[in-house]
């Protein structure tokens, strides 16, 4: 419970600090917002919360007016609940990426299903059905009992909420890094799909309009959730965290069908919708009211509360999950609360729109804030912070060029299907139901996940990517790589990439160098976007991302979605068949900065990290050609491991063999440049084909029915059966998690 | 014939089962809503997967209180057919209407994947495969471990009630591998795999299809 | 030996669906004078050890393991 204090001594003795507000951000409220009046507790709260960088971005803001958020196919940006984008037949399709990555080291398993709870709250509010769910997770070294437990619980959870809500969970990746140890990453995007006529705004328009809560009851979860968001961690004090949410998958379930019901049958009466996220109700009420230039005044007393004697301060601020805001016409309030019962849900009206521009709340009779709404909402101050290069990247750029020596290119090979961030994660997607819902075409393995759009002959490639180790060397190339991997993904299975959602989780952009590696990541993600053409249409910053001063790797995760114009193009990349020609699209260099081999051998990561962005797209437009005119059986975009593990993960499917001659070093066969794809195709295509790409495609060998990989490089062989290396690939993952400590 | 597909709060898989026995089967279907208390004019229910109430407390137990569930029984008690899939099992059993029990998987772990099953083809829910052929259905379950004590194992193998088996590894730590079982007159299945799911190429697989045609064909008579 | 028997709870301020679904499906039942329920769980354990040792020991684990303090209290009961 929470004890009020005067505003005089939240003044004096400066207790707003302990809410994350600094002395100037107080007196800008005092002086320039209120004139001069003293915020009492629960304006001061509100503020708090409000003007937390999680809600507000104020360190952020400058650098995401960077990204380029327009494009042809847009149909909302930035801004609302999430993104949307057309895909024709007069549907859209919407999505966002969120991260919940404090809550998740304090409970990693409630952590992990509120995050996946909030972004899918921020589709359906926007009208559209969720159909898909994926997942970037990140872990310390899988080797100590701890790491284990939270990428347990974390996969649990994710699989707790979204198996029970009925959503698929189709795709993702997982990485490891020492860097996430205390401070693992759970990242979750939500796919949706709409009808253009659905398409809701969370606002709060027209004076006399009804404030409706619905969903579950208000208790004191996670109070000053979204300020404890944007500090960092330390030791000594993981107990003494507010609350934790707890997540009911089956209430959002009902709270789903039941908005769902109330947009797509009742949208003549429904001036808005908004989740309740972070901060909870102010967040969601004022910003609804903000958007639409109107003022809201709420009556406290009926808000549904699950304790007793919660004060408005913990009203406001907390972040129970499962509740929404919606605006609806006066006078149709009985038709909603009546809808809303049919799921046992609560639908109360909590206040009202009114015309003077003020966040007005009352309790037990009494006025107990009055604020300009505005002053919430955009007022917050903006942070222009100070930016440096870190002293590493200098070095970095100094060090001589790693080329590896491979002594036994068999065991190398063996090795690196080993390696948990190149060995297969099907003992964790086994646990998320893939296919409830009945459109998943393409399930977790492949290299994006596709959906079926019922009622059309097209379908949705998904797939979340970043490979943090580019990052940490190179921020600005890393960001570049990592849409650019991402695109590569969407076009190898058959679709054309539309846009993007990110999620920057980073350090402390109060500390220079991390700021710096926000700030050139970004620059990297809006290059990327602008040469492949696909927009930033949604996406969410996590700073703070630091145990005891260090900071993880700058992670920004690119979810990105691309539409396959027709079924027949939906292409996986397991070989289909003996005989087939293996080819190589993209030129191989000694690209090993960063690489799984030199961290393999080496353990470490150095060096300098080379990307061309022109040469990337150039070999996507020209794959995806040669996929929709039909001459393409498998393809397989080449990343951690590069061609020698790619060939691998191609023939474990079917269980088929090859036969390739790499005329190249084996070192350059675990090379990972970028820009490249690994295609089979039938013998009777191969003149249309090499006539499509010219010098681009490179010949390498067979696709065979004997079970063996054989591999032969300009200085040693690869050879072993392929289930051989099937079992090292799915094992890996599995023996790690059973040990003991 | 006429479907009625019950929905409970938590019920997710109710709209593929209706796609199924609509689009792909052709046959007629329609929602009812678990509060309802009629199933009048229908010839078969069928009782989706999910998670009933959060499948909170045990899988299913909420469910068989709601006040569909003695028009169902009612139903089932005049040999019309009744197939639960999934929590639809989990709810027929809590309900009483196949014996046994559903636990936890012996991995404690939920599992989703294609899964090959052996079909006993003399119930009238698989008549239409042949004889101990081997499928391929998704299953998708954190608590389908069958158990039951051995009298009741040994009349379910007796009297033919025992549908499908697992095939190759058991998932769920089920004993004798069971995955789908009828209650002993033959109108009443409950499985734990998804034949909905596997009604279209597209999607991976048919084998689901026959299932519903066994249906279609066994029960179809007595509608007319 | 020592048994013992540990329960664990929620916190009062932490949300219980799992609770709150069972109580609304006793509503429907028709037993309307139950107002909450709440569900924890419930742990028998033995212990080679005297009974101070064995409080001892089972209170850490509960502490670290049983119960994560951020969300959950826990009650430690002697048996014999």
């Amino acid at each position: 419970m929470t004890i009020e204090v005067s505003p005089e001594e939240i003044y004096k003795r400066k207790i707003y600090r302990e809410w994350g507000l600094t002395d100037e951000e107080y007196l800008k409220i005092k002086e320039e917002i209120l004139g001069g009046r003293l915020p009492n507790f629960t304006e001061t709260g509100m503020y708090a919360v409000m003007w937390s960088e999680h809600c507000c971005y104020k360190n952020s803001k400058p650098l995401l007016k960077k990204l380029p958020t327009e494009g042809e196919h847009i149909l909302m940006g930035p801004g609302e609940g999430a993104g949307v984008v057309d895909i024709g037949d007069d549907l859209a399709v919407v999505f966002k990426i969120e991260s919940h990555n404090h809550p998740s080291y304090v409970e990693p398993y409630e952590g992990a299903a509120t995050g996946s709870g909030g972004i899918i709250r921020d589709i359906f509010s926007i009208g559209a059905r969720p159909i898909a769910i994926l997942d970037s997770l990140r872990f310390g070294q899988v080797d100590n009992g701890k790491t284990r437990h939270i990428m347990d619980q974390v996969t649990a959870g994710i699989a707790g909420y979204g198996n029970c809500i009925g959503i698929p969970t189709v795709g993702g990746e997982i990485a490891f890094d020492e860097s996430y140890a205390g401070n693992p990453l759970v990242n979750v995007l939500c796919v949706g799909l709409i009808k253009h006529e659905h398409v809701q705004k969370g606002q709060a328009k027209g004076v006399g309009n009804s404030i409706i809560y619905v969903g579950a009851k208000t208790g004191r979860d996670g109070i000053h959730g979204a300020s404890f968001a944007s500090k960092e961690f330390g030791s000594g004090n993981e107990t003494q965290r507010s609350a934790v949410q707890v997540g009911d998958p089956f209430m959002e379930k009902l709270l789903l069908e039941a908005c769902l019901e109330l947009i797509h049958n009742h949208n003549e009466i429904l001036v808005g919708i908004q989740d309740m996220g972070a901060a909870g109700l102010v967040s969601s009420t004022s910003e609804m009211a903000s958007k639409a230039g109107s003022g809201v005044c709420l009556n406290l007393d009926k808000v549904p509360q699950r304790e007793t004697s919660m004060i408005p301060y913990e009203m406001m601020l907390s972040e129970s999950q499962e509740r929404m805001v919606l605006c609806v016409k006066k006078d149709h309030e009985k038709e909603v609360i009546a809808l809303f019962k049919k799921y046992d849900l609560d639908a109360i009206n909590i206040g009202k729109v009114t015309n003077d521009g003020l966040y007005t709340l009352y309790h037990k009779g009494k006025k107990v804030a009055e604020l300009p709404v505005d002053s919430l909402v955009e007022d917050a101050p903006v942070y222009y912070r100070k930016s440096r290069v870190p002293r590493r990247i200098k070095e970095f750029a100094t060090c001589k060029e790693f080329i590896p020596e491979i002594e036994d290119a068999t065991e190398t090979f063996k090795e690196l299907l080993a390696q948990p961030t190149i060995a297969s994660k099907r003992s964790i997607y086994e646990t998320y139901d893939s296919r409830v819902m009945t459109n998943t075409v393409v399930a977790p393995g492949s290299d994006a996940a596709v959906l079926r759009v019922r009622g059309t002959q097209k379908a949705l490639a998904m797939t979340t990517d970043c490979n943090q180790r580019y990052l940490y060397l190179n921020p600005e190339i890393g960001a570049q790589i990592a849409v650019g991997e991402a695109a590569r993904n969407i076009v190898a299975s058959g679709a054309r990439p539309l846009a993007i959602t990110n999620c920057l989780n980073f350090g402390n952009p109060e500390k220079p160098e991390q700021f710096w590696e926000l700030s050139t990541a970004v620059d990297g993600i809006s290059e990327s976007c602008r040469v492949l053409n696909t927009p930033v249409i949604s996406g969410n910053v996590s700073l703070y991302n630091e145990t005891n001063g260090s900071p993880v790797f700058p992670t920004p995760v690119i979810g990105m979605v691309g539409l396959i114009e027709e079924l027949d193009h939906i292409t996986t990349q397991s070989f289909k068949a003996a005989g087939d020609l293996i080819y190589l699209i993209g030129e191989t260099r000694n690209d090993f900065a960063g690489s799984e081999l030199q961290k393999m051998i080496t353990g470490d990561i150095f060096g300098i990290v080379k990307f061309d962005l022109l040469e990337e797209k150039e070999n996507q437009d020209l794959v995806l050609t040669a996929i929709q005119k039909g001459l393409v059986k498998s393809a397989h975009d080449l990343s951690e491991g590069g061609f020698g593990v790619a060939l691998a993960e191609s023939a474990f499917e079917g269980k088929f063999g090859l036969s390739v001659e790499f005329n190249r070093t084996t070192a350059q066969l675990f090379s990972e440049t970028q820009g490249r794809f690994l295609l089979s195709i039938s013998t009777h295509k191969e003149k249309e084909f090499e006539e499509l790409f010219g010098e681009k495609a490179v010949k390498l060998g067979r696709v065979t029915d004997d079970g063996v990989l054989f591999i032969k490089t300009s200085d040693d062989l690869v050879e072993l059966q392929t289930h051989q290396a099937y079992d090292i690939y799915e094992g890996a993952i599995p023996n790690l998690m059973k040990q003991n400590q | 014939m006429h479907f009625a597909v019950i929905q409970f709060p938590g019920s997710n898989c109710d709209f593929d089962l209706l796609w199924a026995i609509r689009n792909v089967m052709g046959a007629e279907a329609k929602f009812v809503w678990h509060n309802e208390k009629s199933l009048e004019g229908f010839d078969g229910v069928l009782i989706p997967g999910g998670f009933s109430y959060g499948d909170y407390l045990r899988c299913g137990s909420i469910a068989s209180f709601a006040n569909i569930m003695p028009e169902i029984k009612g139903f089932a008690s005049e040999g019309k057919p009744v197939l639960g899939i999934c929590n639809g099992f989990q709810i027929l059993i809590e309900a009483g209407l196949l014996p046994g029990a559903l636990i936890r998987n012996n991995t404690l772990k939920f599992v989703s994947k294609w899964q090959p099953l052996q079909v006993n083809n003399l119930t009238k829910f698989s008549s239409e495969f042949a004889e101990n052929e081997i499928i391929n259905l998704p299953i998708a379950h954190g608590e389908g471990q069958y158990i039951a004590d051995e009298k009741t194992l040994s009349n379910l193998q007796e009297n033919n009630q025992i549908a499908f088996t697992y095939e190759d590894e058991n998932p769920n730590g089920s004993l004798r591998n069971i995955a789908g079982i009828t209650n002993s007159s033959g109108n009443v299945l409950g499985m734990m795999p998804h034949p909905e799911r596997a009604v279209e190429e597209l999607l991976g697989g048919t084998d689901g299809k026959k299932v519903f045609a066994s249906i279609l064909k066994n029960f179809c008579e007595d509608c007319f | 030996m020592t048994k013992v028997k540990v329960y664990v709870m929620y916190k009062e301020s932490i949300l219980d669906p799992q609770g709150q679904a069972v109580k609304m499906a006793t509503q429907k039942m028709g037993f309307t004078e139950i107002s909450d329920i709440r569900i924890g769980k419930y742990f028998e354990i033995e212990v080679d050890a005297d009974v101070a040792t064995a409080k001892a020991q089972v209170e850490a684990i509960s502490e670290q393991l049983l119960s994560n303090p951020n969300m959950e209290t826990y009650h430690v009961e002697i048996m014999e």
